[in-house]
C-alpha cells in the first residue's frame, strides 16, 4: 500500500524562499559590495541573481523530490554510494585488442598534426597524467591522503636543475637520479608518518610540502630562491635541439641537414614523455594485480584486518609512498626540462590540490579515470580561455560534488576477470 | 640576551597567539564532534576579514564615527554573517557525507576551501585590500632608549580574545546548549537516542567556530589593516598546529596551544630567523604529530576496530 501524497507546492515555495534569503545573506556582502580603497562599490545585482538561482533551484528540488518520477530521476543522478566492486566481463568484444595499438599510434602521430602551442599544452597534460598516476598509487590504491605530493614534483625538478648547475649533468643522467632521489625522499618523509591515520597524515604531508617550498625559496645561495634556476633540455645521443650547439656539439638539425625549427625540442620531449607515460600505465596496471598492489588496496579498505592477517603495514605503505614519490619525481624532471626554468612558485599547495582533484575526479584508484581527468582538467581550461577566471572555482565545486554524489569517481573501477576453466568434478 | 627584545617578542607572540587560539577553537571543536579537519576554516577567517572592511566602509558611509559603536556593530555583523557561512558550508559540503569514508569529508573540505578562495578572488579582485587605521596610540614600558612597546590594538586583541574564550567556556560548561555539545562529542549515537538533535548541535558547533574565526578576523584586520584572498591558508595551518599542539578536541588546549605557538614563533623570528618562521611552525606541527599526537592536554586516541 503506498501513501501517495499530493506534491505540496506550498512547502516547495517556502523552502525556495528561505534558501534565497540565506543565499542573499551569505553572498550579499562579498559579491555585492566590492571594495574600492576604503569605500565599496555597489554590485548588488550579482548576489540578487545568485540568490534567485539558489531559490529557484531549491524550489525545483523540493518540489520534484515529492513526486515519484522526480525521486526516481534525482536518485539516478545522485546515485547513492554504490559500494562493492564490478568485475570486467570475460568475453572480450571482437575489436578490443585493437584499442590499445590504435591509441598508441594516435599518440605517436600527434606531433605531426599539432602546432607548437598545442604540443606544449599536450606535454603539460601528459605531465599531469604522470602526476595523477603517481598520486593515485598513494591516495587511490593505498588510501593515504597526501596533500604534499608537490614536494616530490619539486624534488624531481630541482634535482635536474641543480644537477645541471653544479655537476654539469644532462637530462638523461638526471632522470634516473631524480627518480631515485624522489623515492628516497618519499621513504624519508614516509617513514615517520606511516603510523598516523588518514587526516593527520594529510596535514603532515601538507606541512612537509610547504616546508620544502619555503626552504627552496629561502636558500638563495643554492637554489636561486624566488629567482629560480634553469634546467637543461634533453639531447638525442648528444645532439642538441638548439639553433647553435654549445662548444663542440652538433645541433640536431645540422646533423640531419634539415631546417631548424624550435618545435623539434618539444616533439622530442613529447615522444619521450609519451613513452614514459605508456610504460607507467603498464607498470601500474600490472602492479595492481600483483600481491603488492592487492596489499595496498586491502590496507586501504581495512588496516586492522590486514595487520591481523600478517601483512606488514609499514613496508606495504612505504612501498606505495616511495612508488608515488618516484613517479612524482619523474614528472618533475619533465616539467623542468619542458619549462627550461623553474622557481618555487610552481610548487605551491594549489598544485597539490589540483593533482588531488585529478585523482578524485577520475575515481580513486582507477587508472583510466585518472588519465581522462588529467587530460580534461588541463586541456579544457586552454580551450575555454574566456572562463579561465572560473577554473579554480569549478575545480572546487567539482571536488565537493564528486564527494557528495559519486565518491567512487566518474569511471567505475572494473576488476580483471580470470578464467579458471571448468571446475573438476 | 636583551630583556627588552625578549619582552617585546613575548608580547607580540601573546597577541599572535590569542589570534591562533581563536581560530584553533573552530578546528578543535569540529574535530572533537565529527572527527574531521575542516580544511576550509582558514578561508572562513579570510571571509571575515573582507566582511570587516565592507561593514566598516558601510558604517562610515552612514556617517557614524563613534569608535565603540563602530567596533561593536562591525564585530556583531561580521561574526553573524561568518557564522552563516560556517552553517552553510557544513550543510552543503559535510552533512551529506556523514557515514562516508574518512577521506571524503577532507577532500570535500579542500574543494570548499578552493571554492571560497576563488569566489572571493573573482568577486573582490586579486589585489590587496585594506582598512583605515581606527585605533592608534602605544604604551611604552621601560626607559628612553630601550622599551617594550604595546599598541592599544594589541591590548584590545588580548582582552577581546580573552572575553571571547571566557564566554565560550561559559557556554560549553554551564548552559544546556553546551551540555548537548559535550554529550554529542562524547557519543553521538547515544546523544541522539537521548533526544538531542545532533545535526543541529553539529551545525551550532560550525557556527560557533566560524564566529570565533570572525572575531579573530576583525581584530587582525584592525591591527594590520591589509589583507588578500589568500591569507586564510597559512594562518589556517598555523591555527591547526595550535589546536594539535594543545590537544585536538580540547577547548582549553586550543587556547593554550595558540599562545604557546604564538610565543614560540615570536621568539624564533626574534632570535633565529624571521625568513624561516613559517618553516618553524610547520616543522613544529610535523614533530608534534609524530611524537605526541595527543598534544599537551588531549587524550590519546584509541584505535577502534
Amino acid at each position: 500500500m503506498s501513501m501517495q501524497q499530493k506534491a505540496s507546492l506550498r512547502k516547495a515555495v517556502i523552502d525556495g524562499f528561505w534558501s534565497g534569503i540565506l543565499a542573499l545573506i551569505i553572498f550579499g556582502p562579498i559579491s555585492g559590495l566590492v571594495l574600492k580603497g576604503y569605500t565599496v562599490q555597489n554590485e548588488l545585482m550579482r548576489p540578487l541573481l545568485i540568490a534567485l538561482v539558489v531559490a529557484v533551484g531549491r524550489f525545483l528540488i523540493s518540489y520534484l523530490i515529492q513526486t515519484e518520477k522526480g525521486r526516481y530521476y534525482l536518485g539516478k543522478l545522485i546515485g547513492k554510494r554504490d559500494a562493492g566492486v564490478t568485475v570486467a566481463s570475460l568475453t572480450k568484444s571482437k575489436y578490443q585488442y585493437l584499442v590499445i595499438p590504435v591509441l598508441v599510434l594516435a599518440g605517436l602521430s600527434l606531433p605531426l598534426v599539432l602546432g607548437k602551442y598545442w604540443l606544449t599544452v599536450v606535454i603539460l597534460a601528459l605531465i599531469y597524467v604522470l602526476l595523477g598516476l603517481g598520486l593515485n598509487i598513494v591516495v587511490g590504491l593505498a588510501g593515504m591522503l597526501d596533500l604534499g605530493y608537490v614536494a616530490f614534483y619539486a624534488v624531481g625538478a630541482y634535482t635536474l636543475a641543480m644537477g645541471a648547475q653544479y655537476f654539469d649533468m644532462g637530462f638523461w643522467t638526471m632522470l634516473p637520479v631524480a627518480a631515485l632521489g624522489a623515492a628516497l625522499f618519499g621513504a624519508m618523509l614516509g617513514f615517520p608518518v606511516l603510523r598516523m591515520h588518514g587526516d593527520y597524515l594529510a596535514i603532515v604531508t601538507l606541512g612537509f610540502g610547504e616546508i620544502i617550498r619555503l626552504v627552496l625559496n629561502n636558500l638563495l645561495e643554492i637554489t636561486g630562491g624566488p629567482n629560480g634556476a634553469s634546467a637543461p633540455s634533453p639531447t638525442l645521443f648528444g645532439l642538441e635541439f638548439t639553433r647553435r650547439a654549445k662548444q663542440g656539439g652538433i645541433p640536431f638539425h645540422e646533423y640531419f641537414d634539415i631546417a631548424y625549427s624550435p618545435s623539434y625540442k618539444y616533439i622530442f620531449i613529447y615522444l619521450i614523455l609519451f613513452a614514459v607515460v605508456c610504460l607507467m600505465i603498464l607498470f601500474v596496471t600490472r602492479l595492481k594485480q600483483m600481491p603488492m598492489g592487492r596489499a595496498w588496496e586491502a590496507l586501504r579498505e581495512d588496516e586492522i584486518a590486514c595487520r591481523s592477517l600478517g601483512i606488514n603495514h609499514v613496508t606495504v605503505k612505504l612501498s606505495a609512498f616511495m612508488m608515488g614519490a618516484m613517479v612524482g619525481g619523474i614528472a618533475g624532471v619533465f616539467f623542468a626540462t619542458y619549462q627550461g626554468f623553474i622557481n618555487p612558485s610552481s610548487f605551491t599547495f594549489f598544485e597539490s590540490a589540483l593533482i588531488l582533484a585529478i585523482v578524485v575526479l577520475g575515481g580513486l584508484g582507477s587508472t583510466v579515470g585518472v588519465i581522462v581527468a588529467a587530460l580534461v582538467l588541463t586541456i579544457l581550461p586552454e580551450v575555454l580561455r574566456d572562463f579561465a577566471e572560473y577554473r579554480v572555482l569549478m575545480f572546487g565545486v567539482a571536488m565537493v560534488l564528486m564527494m557528495v554524489w559519486k565518491p567512487r569517481g566518474l569511471i567505475r573501477i572494473k576488476r580483471k576477470a580470470y578464467d579458471i576453466g571448468e571446475p573438476a568434478s | 640576551m636583551d630583556i627588552y627584545i625578549l619582552g617585546q617578542q613575548l608580547l607580540n607572540g601573546l597577541t599572535l597567539g590569542s589570534i591562533y587560539g581563536l581560530i584553533a577553537i573552530g578546528y578543535t571543536m569540529v574535530y572533537g564532534i565529527i572527527g574531521m579537519i575542516n580544511f576550509a576554516h582558514g578561508d572562513i577567517y579570510m571571509i571575515s576579514a573582507y566582511l570587516t572592511a565592507i561593514i566598516l566602509s558601510l558604517i562610515f558611509s552612514l556617517g557614524i564615527t563613534s569608535l565603540p559603536v563602530v567596533l561593536l556593530v562591525t564585530l556583531f555583523l561580521a561574526m553573524a554573517i561568518t557564522g552563516a557561512y560556517g552553517w552553510a558550508i557544513e550543510r552543503v559540503a559535510y552533512r551529506p557525507l556523514r557515514g562516508s569514508t574518512r577521506l571524503a569529508p577532507l577532500i570535500s573540505a579542500i574543494g570548499m576551501s578552493l571554492v571560497l578562495q576563488s569566489y572571493v578572488q573573482i568577486s573582490q579582485g586579486a589585489r590587496n585590500q585594506g582598512v583605515p587605521i581606527l585605533i592608534d596610540g602605544v604604551v611604552r614600558l621601560g626607559g628612553e632608549e630601550q622599551f617594550v612597546q604595546i599598541t592599544y590594538i594589541q591590548i584590545l586583541i588580548v582582552i577581546a580574545s580573552f572575553i571571547g574564550m571566557a564566554a565560550l567556556t561559559y557556554i560549553i560548561l554551564k548552559t544546556s546548549l553546551g551540555r548537548q555539545c559535550r554529550a554529542t562529542q562524547q557519543d553521538r549515537k547515544m546523544a541522539a537516542i537521548l533526544g538531542i538533535n545532533t545535526n543541529r548541535i553539529i551545525s551550532t558547533v560550525f557556527v560557533i567556530g566560524s564566529s570565533m574565526a570572525a572575531l579573530a578576523g576583525v581584530l587582525v584586520t584592525l591591527n594590520y589593516g591589509s589583507f588578500d584572498f589568500f591569507i586564510g591558508f597559512v594562518i589556517g595551518i598555523k591555527a591547526f598546529t595550535a589546536a594539535v599542539l594543545g590537544g585536538i578536541g580540547s577547548l582549553p588546549g586550543a587556547m593554550l596551544g595558540g599562545i604557546v605557538l604564538g610565543m614560540a614563533e615570536g621568539l624564533f623570528s626574534g632570535f633565529v630567523s624571521s625568513d624561516y618562521k613559517d618553516v618553524f611552525a610547520f616543522a613544529l606541527l610535523v614533530l608534534v604529530l609524530i611524537f605526541r599526537p595527543s598534544g599537551l592536554l588531549g587524550k590519546p586516541e584509541i584505535e577502534k576496530v
